[in-house]
């Protein structure tokens, strides 16, 4: 009997293991998969019997024989079971172009990728010139995936048209944000998609080395990962002669040494020439003078594997997903305090309280949703009366949040959004990379002023030498680090001024701290 | 070169193998650490000489990623994540609690040397947070009993190995 047990680290860090060894102890083959997404049932574990497969949540190794036993039956009376995976109304209600193979497929085995539709993009980029590889990605309108939301193609033309003789392409894998683990899961679940969507890009544009950067803080994804790659040189999908084409392509993975800034795309590109990974000032363009000053395309992990689809199936089809100009699909991944956790993938379109209500279920806590971050770190803190809003690019832009890497982070009622405007702070102290004055000097600064705030002392004025702050460090700082850490502090401000004011009846001041009224 | 001791020799040699290669003192300083726990003080000057690099240029770089130990770590290094989601599962609260079981605040080792206490910035394992690892081993939903009994048992399992 067949046993598909995940290897994704949620699994692994919910005993994923000892799972898997006891259903080898009780005489089944076990295949190691990614996760298929639906994080509150992991371990979530597929039996295979008859070609198809029915899935039992929640799984312990104590639970291995009697469900070896209860398939030699009747499966369906089993506690644990929870029939066919792709029927569950979780499932069917996503459009899943990245991650329709994650939790499937064996993700050490190249020939199972390509009997799961791997590969396709490939072969036709194979057979079409770069120029034509290059406007299906326009076609597509494709949006870079990590964060800001920069069209891809005009990208790929930069590096395409740029001169010299050596150029890289650098997948950004240093998902550092709270609340993201989509590059992570795709990684561990489906590697060759992004070794398939990186050789692609790379024949597109003309370079013929490539590398991903991955953060540490991964290492089963670099387990997987690198294996993949390995295999990759073996059944000849990247090296010097890519699928017969006579082409080339080498990869390699380079993991980095623990630094939140790494996943800023300049910053990065110094990491990965083994120097401390302070940003550079733009222009220039990593696109024009990135690693090693030769022209760069850098994209997150999901703009990279949403290649392989797009040109495979052709630009418009993907653009006929999504809305207006946030096309295709995009990786939600819900966390924080919400019932159903893990990954959802959906076209842009929804509302945050489809995201958050009805696909997320509302808090797992069972308190009331006070707020939202969006976006990782970076990202806005909305209150539940504006999640009418729909999840694209320019509607989140217009309520001052943004989709970032697809992140929603859910906090219930007892949330403080003053202690959370503070952490905004503290964490751009902590992995600021000190380039700057306003992102290394104005966070420290910030730590102070909300921490005055919170205590009550001289209320007045710190209110105004925050908002000043905030403007100093958006137009001042070199990058979005410094630039975007006053989004959640304001959000905060703006939406839940309850927790900041003072006097208040949610803090307990010590007597006289308005020292200056 | 930074002497001649055996330790120094093997710095040596395992900073040679990464020289000429993408980001190679980085990869370079990362495997000098696996072999020994942490990056030993004569590393700096080996590594300079190797790349070619000042030896400031090496410090800079050591100095600048988070995983990167100018001292031996305890016999278990215990990593609780602080980021936003766990915060949102009672992160706070589970660094708080483990601080005060072991009387360690994070950034910290032991006097005795048997355990560090260490905030990190996001695992990965939002979704079934808290998270936490000891050691290698992930742990999500993590409660301070289990994550002290992990501890114990780690301790219990190098008794085990050094008897």
């Amino acid at each position: 009997m067949k046993i598909y047990a995940p290897l994704d680290s949620v699994a692994l860090a919910l005993g994923g293991d000892a799972v898997a060894d006891a259903f080898t102890a009780a005489g089944c083959e076990v295949i190691r998969t990614g996760s298929r997404g639906m994080h509150w049932l992991e371990p979530l574990i597929e039996a295979e019997t008859d070609g198809a497969r029915v899935g039992f949540a929640s799984v312990e190794a104590s639970d291995a024989e009697g469900i070896v036993k209860s398939l030699a039956s009747d499966p369906r009376p089993h506690p644990k079971f929870i029939g066919a995976i792709d029927e569950l109304p979780w499932m069917k209600r996503q459009t899943r172009l990245i991650f329709g193979r994650c939790g499937v497929v064996d993700p050490a085995s190249a020939a199972d990728y390509e009997a799961h539709g791997g590969i396709r993009g490939l072969k036709r980029a194979l057979s079409i010139s770069s120029d034509a590889v290059c406007e299906e990605i326009a076609a597509s309108g494709l949006r870079g995936r990590g964060g800001a939301g920069f069209p891809a193609a005009i990208k790929w033309k930069t590096v395409a048209a740029a001169g010299g003789d050596r150029k890289y392409v650098v997948c950004n894998a240093d998902e550092g944000d709270s609340g993201t683990f989509a590059d992570r899961m795709i990684m561990e679940g489906d590697p060759f998609l992004l070794i398939e969507g990186m050789t692609i890009a790379a024949l597109a544009v003309g370079a013929a080395e490539g590398y991903v950067y991955l953060r540490s803080e991964y290492p089963v994804a670099a387990r997987v990962l690198a294996k993949a790659i390995d295999d990759a040189y073996a059944a000849g999908l990247l090296g010097a002669n890519v699928l017969g084409s006579g082409r080339a392509f080498d990869l390699e993975l380079f993991i980095g040494a623990g630094a939140y800034i790494c996943g800023e795309e300049t910053s990065l590109l110094n990491s990965l020439e083994g120097k401390r990974g302070e940003v550079r000032a733009k222009p220039p363009l990593p696109a024009l003078e990135g690693l090693f000053g030769a022209p760069t395309l850098v994209h997150n992990v999901l703009s990279f594997c949403a290649v392989p689809a797009i040109v495979a199936d052709g630009g418009r089809a993907y653009a006929a997903v999504g809305v207006g100009k946030s096309t295709g699909s995009m990786p939600f991944q819900l966390s924080g305090d919400i019932k159903y956790s893990g990954l959802f993938e959906a076209p842009f379109g929804l509302t945050l309280r489809d995201l958050v209500e009805d696909i997320g279920g509302g808090t797992r806590s069972g308190r009331p949703v006070r707020a939202i971050q969006i976006g990782g770190p970076l990202g806005a803190y909305l209150p539940p009366a504006m999640f009418g809003a729909v999840v694209d690019y320019e509607e989140l832009a217009a309520i001052g949040a943004g989709v970032g890497h697809g992140g929603i982070v859910v906090f219930n009622d007892s949330v403080d959004m003053a202690e959370q405007a503070r952490y905004a702070f503290e964490f751009c102290a902590e992995e600021s990379c000190g380039k700057c004055t306003p992102c290394r000097i104005g966070a420290v600064r910030g730590v102070e002023i909300v921490g005055r705030l919170m205590s009550g002392e001289d209320h007045a004025k710190n209110m105004e030498v925050l908002g000043d702050l905030c403007d100093l460090m958006v137009d001042g700082s070199l990058c979005a680090m410094g630039g975007m850490t006053p989004i959640p502090v304001r959000s905060a401000l703006e939406h839940f001024p309850e927790d900041f004011a003072f006097p208040s009846n949610k803090r307990i001041f010590v007597s006289g701290s308005e020292n200056s009224q | 070169m930074g002497g001649t001791s055996d330790q120094s020799i093997r710095i040596g040699a395992i900073v040679e193998a990464f020289v000429g290669r993408t980001g190679g003192l980085i990869s370079a300083l990362r495997a000098v650490q696996d072999e020994f726990g942490f990056i030993p003080p004569e590393t700096e000057e080996i590594a300079a000489a190797a790349f070619n690099l000042s030896r400031a240029e090496v410090k800079g770089v050591l100095s600048f990623y988070s995983d990167f130990r100018r001292k031996p770590p305890g016999c278990v290094v215990v990593r609780l994540c602080a980021a936003e989601s766990c915060q949102a599962q009672g992160g706070r609260e589970l660094v708080r609690e483990i601080s005060r079981r072991f009387a360690l605040s994070p950034g910290k080792t032991s006097a005795s040397g048997d355990l560090t206490l260490e905030n990190v910035y996001c695992l990965g394992l939002c979704s079934v947070g808290p998270a936490a690892s000891v050691d290698d081993c992930l742990m999500a939903r993590a409660a301070p009993e289990a994550i002290a009994a992990a501890i114990e048992e780690k301790w219990r399992s190098q008794k085990g190995s050094r008897a």
